[in-house]
């Protein structure tokens, strides 16, 4: 399991604890976790409506694909940590970020 | 006004199949959908994505389903009202609706089946002061007829492959068209990039990079676009229109307003028949939700088959149903 911290719009924060070996995605557990995340498109990189900034931690994940910057790239606003939730993997290096939900569509 | 048995709100691959179904009982159907082409999610979103769980295709391609979907409905003549938004429904005397698009189309049916996916895609909004203010008054978000904008001063702003088209196109319509990008370099497709910069350099648009839009000026009609760059510098642009390109978004829509139970954007129906609260509309596809509900594209397909004979009392109140295989009957085109 993980555990990383999740802050919606209000600027409510949370601890969320995922299971890192089922290949879920961030979108995914955002979800299950009753954010209101659209993910329009399913985790395809192909809607933009799961769009997170990632407050802390972001040097441990992976860097984003060229799909994925291709997507932030249509929003009238994003940040330099921003990422498509469905494109970051539950796993170990997620340990201690800090989510925050981005978006109107959110 | 449209006459039709079965007005479906939603073009997208539920919308289409069930036209079908309905079809093979002989019930007429109108489409409505937002965007101007058939195939909702499928053709605007992964035309060329594969899809692996289609019952009989090993794998499909999204706008090759759509394309067969077309096929296999034209039997039964389907019409369309495409790039018009169901803004109204209004309950007649007999039990029939008559709905009204934001265009003012009309089409009077029995029944109405919302097949509408996710919402109807609208256009993102950049956060402005009076953004909505001047909407219509030199805001647009789509360019429906070009030449709207022959030899006017038109800004756009974006950076995708929308954002490039448009500014190459309208450079031969406009007067002047300038295009703000709040990077350096563009994501878009390289070619039309390069026609971009090109452009720029014979001085036919005016390529402002590393800036965004800041505010709005003008009384009553849009008159001057204002832009921060990089340095927290202002530049102020004299225009007639500002066509903002980020891109589009689902939302419910006014389906919202119709008295229908909604839990989580969607609307919730009995499973006998996906019937919504309300008598005659039925809601099937991605836009329904109950106990157990999956969003695939199969169980829409099985929603709609069960929904059309659920319907048939309202087209044919006076007649039976008997229920057959096309197997038995083939398929009677109208």
């Amino acid at each position: 399991m993980v555990k990383f911290t999740v802050e919606d719009h209000d600027g409510n924060r949370q601890e969320i604890e995922a299971p890192d070996d089922m290949g879920l995605s961030l979108m995914e557990i955002l979800k299950a976790s009753e954010y209101p995340v659209l993910a329009t498109c399913g985790g395809m990189a192909l809607c933009a409506t799961c769009h997170v900034e990632v407050l802390e931690g972001e040097d441990e994940l992976s860097e984003a694909t060229d799909t994925e910057l291709d997507q932030l790239e249509t929003l009238p606003e994003y940040f330099p940590t921003s990422r498509l939730a469905c494109q970051v993997r539950i796993s170990p290096l997620l340990e201690g970020s800090v989510i925050k939900l981005r978006g109107e569509d959110n | 006004m449209i006459t039709t048995d079965i007005c479906i709100i939603g073009a997208g691959p539920v919308g289409l199949f069930s036209v079908f179904e309905a079809g093979l009982l002989k019930m007429r159907c109108h489409l409505i959908d937002y965007l101007p082409q058939v195939g909702g999610q499928l053709s605007e979103i992964y035309p060329q994505k594969p899809i692996y769980d289609i019952p009989g295709y090993p794998e499909v391609k999204a706008q090759e389903l759509v394309d067969n979907l077309m096929e296999q409905i034209k039997p039964f003549k389907p019409t369309f009202t495409l790039g018009e938004r169901v803004d109204h429904l209004a309950k007649q005397s007999d039990g029939s609706f008559i709905v009204t698009t934001n265009d003012k189309t009309q089409v009077h049916a029995q029944v109405i089946v919302i097949a509408g996916g996710l919402g109807v895609f609208e256009p993102r909004k950049p956060a402005l002061e009076k953004l909505d203010h001047f909407e219509g008054k030199g805001v647009t978000y789509m360019v429906k007829n070009p030449e709207t904008f022959r030899d006017k001063k038109v800004v756009l702003a974006g950076g995708g492959d929308s954002a490039l088209d448009w500014a190459i196109y309208l450079s031969k319509v406009a007067q002047r068209v300038t295009l703000v990008h709040r990077n350096e370099t563009f994501r878009g497709a390289p070619d039309s990039a390069a026609k971009v910069f090109d452009l720029a350099n014979e001085g036919k648009i005016d390529l402002i990079l590393s800036a965004n839009l800041k505010e709005l000026g003008g009384n009553g009609h849009l008159n001057t676009v204002k832009l921060e760059n990089k340095s927290k510098e202002e530049i102020t642009i004299d225009t007639d229109y500002l066509i903002p390109l980020f891109g589009l978004s689902p939302k419910l829509g006014p389906i919202a307003d119709w008295g229908l139970n909604i839990d989580k954007n969607a609307i919730e129906v009995d499973t006998r028949d996906y019937s919504t609260g309300v008598e005659r509309i039925y809601a099937i596809g991605d836009i329904n939700t109950y106990p157990g509900k999956l969003k695939l594209i199969l169980c829409g397909f099985h929603e709609a088959a069960i929904m059309m004979h659920a319907a048939f009392k309202y087209v044919y109140p006076d007649q039976k149903l008997s229920f057959k295989y096309t197997t038995v009957n083939g398929v009677n085109s109208f």
